[in-house]
């Protein structure tokens, strides 16, 4: 039996790690390389690092950074954050991310999503979903951080990019990220029941429960979490944490 | 010294860190004067067989590594693509691989029966171990794995197997013939179990 991954989302802006509440408000959590060396000591399954304001200025990933931060983890890496052409995917490939995320690209140029995973091979392509209910409570896709509505459905977009060659689609719920109160596990469930490839559940993850009911109940291959990783306590003081390997047994366990 | 051969491909500094961590000196490195005088040899790689084959020419080393592999005993060890790199063939290219062991490297090919498993065979997978040797050694019977790759490597010498992986069936995950090695997954991306095999090759091969 293939154990579901557990997988820690961190954002990047600037040259730090930050955590957002609704992909607003980034709160300053430290240095990444420090952060990776202690998740490294945790042993966790995979690390993903998305840079949260790449796109929205217009610029190339941090490729400097990247390589000193794949060269520092013990573990497989994925990125996702400005990646717009075949260039971007090569260079990340070759400094050591091992998977290639891409979001506000999958709408606006989605010939990528084809080109990448015919040159890294579709395990290595990842597409970010970033959803958030309307006002008349319609799932939307949104674009750009979180800052552009696309008017896509969220299920029809994921079954859209696994036929153009994606392998594996992480789901994220604006309105739930930062809340620390559990998935939108509907939004889970119908995503990953459209598609065959992994779904990796973001957004909302408080408690070792809600990472278990993004497998048991939403039908996801893996959990991510940001918060829940960074944060301890009421005041959310940052305190780097990771379930222990006990605790990750429970999530096989019904 | 451990000497990472530095052939353009991919970022050695997991490997270089790694090695740091567990003790160990090493260097990543193209200039031949530096291979020349590695007491342990790592050849590593991600990407296409073909390509890796053109690097390493362009570069020259190939006569350099086969007179220090071959001639010279010096222990290497393959990792990844490196590893596929140190048999004859390729069904992914048309160049002729280094030759050093007698073995080639294969595609996955999966039907219905292993249930058209995915390729590549990537994520994190176990091995079990065929014949006691010094890379393996204190290695923990849940050791994982990170594993990325298309093809795999099929020795003709069943003495060469040290380590096998079930993938829609067993393939050899970690080869050993004398003073050659290999491993097919990323030590170096596979954390406390990468890093003992990393160690017990900079401190247990002799």
């Amino acid at each position: 039996m293939i154990k579901p991954r557990v997988i820690p989302c961190l954002l990047l802006q600037d040259q730090g790690l930050v955590k957002t509440v609704k992909f607003k408000a980034p709160k300053y959590l430290g240095d990444p390389i420090n952060i990776v060396r202690i998740f490294n000591d945790k042993e966790v399954d995979e690390l993903v690092f998305l840079d949260i304001k790449a796109t929205n200025e217009n610029r190339s990933p941090n490729f400097d950074l990247l390589r000193n931060i794949g060269s520092e983890c013990f573990m497989p890496l994925g990125y996702g954050g400005g990646i717009r052409s075949m260039d971007d995917v090569r260079k990340l490939l070759g400094i050591g991310i091992e998977k290639i995320i891409l979001n506000t690209s999958a709408v606006e140029n989605p010939t990528l999503i084809r080109s990448a995973a015919d040159y890294a091979g579709s395990s290595s392509v990842v597409i970010s979903i970033d959803v958030k209910k309307n006002i008349v409570g319609k799932y939307e896709v949104h674009t750009r951080s979180g800052r552009k509505g696309t008017g896509l459905d969220p299920v029809r977009q994921a079954v859209e990019v696994e036929k153009m060659g994606a392998g594996e689609i992480l789901i994220n719920s604006i309105d739930r990220d930062g809340m620390m109160e559990g998935y939108d596990l509907e939004l889970i469930r119908h995503v990953s029941e459209a598609v065959d490839i992994p779904v990796v559940a973001c957004g909302g993850a408080g408690n070792i429960g809600h990472l278990r009911d993004a497998i048991k109940l939403g039908g996801a291959s893996a959990a991510a979490a940001g918060s829940m990783f960074v944060f301890q306590g009421p005041l959310r003081g940052v305190l780097i944490s990771y379930p222990s390997p006990q605790d990750l047994k429970s999530l096989l366990e019904a | 010294m451990i000497v990472i051969v530095d052939y353009g491909v991919g970022n050695l500094g997991s490997i270089v860190n790694m090695l740091k961590k567990v003790g160990v000196k090493s260097a990543a490195s193209s200039d031949p004067d530096v291979i020349m005088h590695a007491d342990k040899l790592i050849l590593p790689g991600i990407g296409a067989f073909d390509s890796g084959m053109e690097k390493l020419n362009e570069r020259g080393l190939v006569p350099l590594l086969n007179q220090l592999v071959l001639t010279d005993k010096v222990p290497v060890l393959g990792l990844c693509l490196g590893l596929q790199l140190m048999t004859k063939r390729s069904e992914e290219g048309q160049l002729a691989g280094l030759g050093w062991f007698d073995a080639e490297t294969v595609r996955y090919k999966f039907g219905p029966e292993q249930g058209n498993l995915k390729v590549p065979h990537m994520g994190w997978n176990t091995i079990e171990i065929r014949r006691p040797h010094p890379l393996l050694s204190e290695l923990e019977p849940e050791s994982r794995f990170y594993f990325v790759h298309s093809f795999y490597v099929r020795c003709n010498n069943p003495q060469a197997v040290l380590a096998e992986t079930d993938y829609g069936g067993y393939f050899h995950s970690v080869v050993g013939e004398g003073n050659i090695m290999g491993a097919q997954f990323h030590p170096e991306k596979s954390h406390k179990y990468g890093m003992r095999l990393l160690k017990n090759y900079a401190e247990k091969v002799k």
